[in-house]
């Protein structure tokens, strides 16, 4: 095999990446060696740059961006100096790419043997046909899939989400390649499959030398894979180094504030998210970009970008504290406590429902007292949604009783009370979605609370939006924005804002956090529980994310294919599962603390 | 500069929603299909609007000799068959096609709208129902469905303007109903229903926001549509009856002459091919400005 002489795959000096439009840099200053075999975890949230450095490793860059600076060296060639066509034959050959959503990556109307071989007669022209097909027959094997005729002759749509991850990762390794760059490709998938694929990218890398990056924003994930780590924030890598380093002694803020968001399986440690949002290019700050976020901030990270230090072993920092903030223990948090549970809120009795003609709720039954907040777990197409919204009353194909406060309510929020349907308030899942994008902020909250009978001048509502904006930790002044000049997270917070406009009973909150960054989720998390605490309210708590609700839930109620399948308080159920369902569930999510051994 | 710091920089809701289409309306006439599409389009509604002022002679007096010369008797484009000044009734004539085009458009667009959305949002058997007669109704060319009611009814301008307009509804209907069916799955929609927002509300306040792009186009498209098929009923003679000055039937009138004094046909053909061109233009140039946008260019 071909390497450089150091035996680095890849190695990244200087990148840089700019805008063409107005000249920002997305990403500046990126250096990363990978040797082969090795895995390196690119960790950062949205907007950090980690998928355009991805991309460069292909010697892709997004339309609207211009690489220019540094290099790119792939078995030690660089990639700018490379012809068109030699690219060509570079991606999918020597460097190749495993998307994050394989349903968009295979082409639904080719037949999986087809794909797999299309790939080979691209990249390894000289083989025979019965070379290839034998090719074909190992890739498969080695992810795990039958390579039978019957199993080539289906079409992607005819394959699971992780058997469709597993093609493209077949697809990606099928031409032997040196580097692999996966861009979250497990980000879509329940835990027990994302455990399946992680192994086998792992055992591919080591058993054929493949140096590969994996680009993602699930810390836990990085953790159970990666070698070495890089964490990247707004476009630098603001620190890398071997995995045991980075997890257990971050020196950077940010690195430490990150993990301090991610949910933990183990302990009742609570989250905390990182106040403010990542600035974006030709929008960031004189000195350190974390510099406006970080607690710990100098007068000197204000006004001076810190250089790199090094601590040895690989280990850089981009801070000016690195040397005196090295052992410094951060204060671990405090979960929110709430009163003790009261009387019965909502009761599920013997539900069963369906979509069309196919059921996905079993004789479903559940109860949430005042006070109390109830986990659903579950993996998707559990039926944990349908169920939500069956007492939601958005889904009224059901049979058995939602009961609220002692009386039955109607299958349709319609024709429901409006006190009913007052008392129980939804919060979706994608924050992204589920605001009018016409409307302002404003306009859709005091909508709410017209609808549920404040009347008043205009100044009285407006002061009223104000109110519930302050609940969730919004400027009054976000009234005045539409929708899409919100992050994300920012968005949630509308939506979470306008079900409590309605002052609620009960609000269900349907994987509210799933569509956002760990930081962020990591925030509302934080503010959901601190609204328990200060109302009172009880809250339905849907998720696939175990760890996540650990600090949160009084009771966790586990769900698959539209059974219960365990119920019990958080702490029984998360050291003394009894359902074996369960216990994998426990066993196969991803955590920071187990991969590292702490 | 960023949307952030956009944001931090606006005000009131009002200033936001017309920055919001001022930034369309920037990238509309960004193009050059656009630009000129708008020159004509404003050229030729001038003309309409302001033509019969600055008309030098009454359309309907006979100043000249039938069909004479341009530039003779001091007529710039000669005078008509009947020995009526051309520029005159040319002038006169625009009035009458675009406000009947423009009248006819938004009946047949604000019904679409109507049929659409509510056949979207209620899905189903009513969706079924709604559609099926939108595509009885689309089985008849326009033009058919047009000479049918007026030679039936007889050429009035209210009932050119109804026939023209409904014939237009189930086109706009579907498109309208596309657009309105990706809107309908969005959760803003659940969130409302599962609140208990009344269904018109939920038809005019949170889905006809979400499809005014496709609404402002198909506007534009039916309006030349109108103006094409309003001009053949003229020119037929079902439409507007002369003496009235009207570009369709100017072209009528003169069409036997046509060898001898082309103005007379020509004025007006020039006149109606333009508006159909600078409307399509203009309209093409706002499509394009919103899938560019939608697509973050």
């Amino acid at each position: 095999m071909a390497v450089a002489e150091h035996g680095e795959a890849v190695v990244v000096r200087g990148l840089r990446i700019d805008l063409t439009a107005t000249g920002d840099d997305i990403v500046d200053a990126i250096d990363m060696e990978v040797r082969a075999g090795e895995v390196l975890g690119l960790v950062g949230e949205s907007g950090s740059g980690k998928t355009t450095v991805g991309m460069a490793l292909l010697g892709y860059c997004r339309p609207g961006g211009r690489v220019t600076g540094g290099e790119v060296l792939i078995d030690g060639r660089p990639l700018a100096a490379m012809a068109a066509g030699e690219l060509r034959r570079l991606r999918g050959g020597t460097v190749s790419y495993i998307p994050q959503d394989p349903g968009t990556a295979l082409n639904p109307a080719l037949r999986i043997g087809r794909q797999l071989s299309e790939m080979l007669e691209a990249h390894a022209a000289q083989m025979h046909d019965e070379q290839r097909a034998a090719r074909v027959r190992e890739a498969l094997a080695e992810v795990a899939l039958p390579a039978d005729e019957e199993f080539l002759r289906r079409y992607p749509h005819q394959l699971s989400g992780g058997q469709q991850q597993r093609v493209a990762i077949a697809m990606a390794f099928a031409c032997r390649p040196h580097v692999i760059v996966c861009d979250e490709p497990t980000t879509g998938l329940d835990v027990t499959t994302q455990a399946r694929v992680l192994q086998t990218i792992r055992e591919l890398c080591v058993s054929h030398r493949v140096a590969a990056v994996y680009v993602s924003h699930d810390l836990a994930v990085i953790a159970e894979l990666a070698d070495r780590v890089a964490v990247m924030y707004a476009g630098r890598i603001v620190e890398r180094g071997p995995r045991d380093e980075i997890f257990s002694h971050p020196r950077h803020p940010y690195t430490r504030r990150l993990l301090r968001a991610v949910p933990d399986l183990h302990g009742a440690r609570a989250v905390i998210g990182i106040p403010g949002r990542a600035p974006l290019p030709g929008n960031r700050p004189p000195g350190c970009f974390f510099a406006p976020r970080c607690d710990l901030a100098l007068e000197r990270c204000r006004s001076e970008f810190p250089a790199p230090t090094a601590l040895g072993d690989g280990h850089v920092v981009l801070c000016h504290r690195a040397g005196e903030l090295a052992e410094g223990e951060d204060q671990p948090g405090r979960p929110p406590t709430a009163g003790p549970p009261g009387e019965v809120v909502v009761e599920v009795r013997r539900v069963d429902a369906r979509h069309g003609s196919r059921q996905v709720l079993h004789d479903v039954a559940l109860t949430v007292a005042r006070n109390e907040c109830v986990a659903l777990v579950g993996e998707s197409g559990s039926g944990k949604t349908t169920l939500a919204r069956c007492i939601a009353g958005l889904h009224h194909n059901y049979t058995g009783e939602v009961v609220l406060a002692g009386q039955t309510l109607a299958h349709s929020a319609r024709a429901r009370s409006a006190q009913a349907r007052r008392q129980i308030q939804y919060v979706f899942q994608n924050p992204y979605a589920s605001l009018n994008p016409r409307r302002t902020v404003g306009q859709t909250i005091a909508r709410q609370l017209r609808l549920f009978g404040a009347r008043g001048s205009r100044q009285q509502i407006g002061a009223r939006v104000a109110e519930c904006l302050e609940r969730v930790a919004l400027s009054a002044a976000a009234a005045n924005r539409f929708p899409d000049q919100l992050s994300g997270g920012e968005r949630q917070r509308v939506a979470i804002a306008r079900a409590l406009a309605a002052e609620p009973m009960l609000l269900v909150c349907d994987e509210v956090t799933s569509a956002l960054d760990v930081s962020v989720q990591a925030a509302i998390v934080e503010l959901l529980g601190q609204l328990r605490e200060q109302t009172g309210l009880s809250m339905l708590f849907i998720t696939h994310n175990l760890a996540l609700i650990r600090t949160i839930a009084d009771r966790v109620v586990v769900m698959t294919d539209g059974r219960i399948v365990e119920e019990g308080p958080t702490v029984q159920v998360f050291t003394a599962p009894r359902a074996q369902y369960t216990q994998n569930l426990l066993a196969n999510t991803p955590t920071v603390e187990a991969a590292i051994g702490r | 500069m960023s949307a952030s710091a956009a944001a931090e920089a606006l005000g009131a809701p009002a200033e936001l929603r017309q920055r919001q289409w001022a930034t369309l309306a920037r990238a509309t006439l960004r193009q050059w299909r656009a630009r000129i599409g708008l020159a004509i389009f404003l050229l030729m509604v001038l003309i309409a609007l302001v033509g019969p002022a600055l008309a030098p002679h009454n359309p309907d007096a006979f100043v000249a000799a039938p069909n004479s010369p341009a530039g003779q008797h001091g007529l710039l484009f000669g005078s008509d068959y009947i020995g009526r000044d051309v520029w005159s009734r040319f002038l006169d004539g625009g009035r009458s096609i675009l406000g009947m085009a423009v009248a006819a458009t938004a009946l047949g667009v604000g019904l679409g709208t109507l049929v659409g959305l509510t056949a979207a949002y209620l899905s189903g058997l009513i969706d079924e129902a709604l559609m099926r007669v939108a595509d009885v109704f689309m089985a008849f060319p326009q033009i058919v469905l047009a000479l049918l009611v007026v030679t039936a009814l007889g050429p009035k301008v209210w009932l050119i303007i109804l026939v023209v307009g409904i014939s237009h509804a189930p086109r706009t209907a579907r498109v309208i109903r596309g657009a309105a069916q990706q809107i309908v799955e969005r959760d803003f929609v659940k969130a409302a229903e599962a609140v208990g927002e009344p269904r018109r509300r939920i038809i005019f306040g949170e889905l006809l926001p979400n499809v005014t792009s496709p609404l402002l186009v198909e506007f534009g498209l039916r309006l030349t549509y109108s103006i094409g098929l309003i001009a053949g009923l003229n020119f037929i003679g079902l439409g507007i009856q002369p003496p009235a000055a009207d570009w369709g039937v100017m072209i009528n009138e003169n069409r036997l002459s046509v060898t001898v004094q082309p103005w007379g046909v020509l004025l007006p053909v020039l006149a109606i091919a333009l508006l159909t061109i600078g409307t399509n233009l203009l309209t093409d140039g706002f499509a394009r400005a919103t899938i560019g946008i939608e697509r973050g260019e």
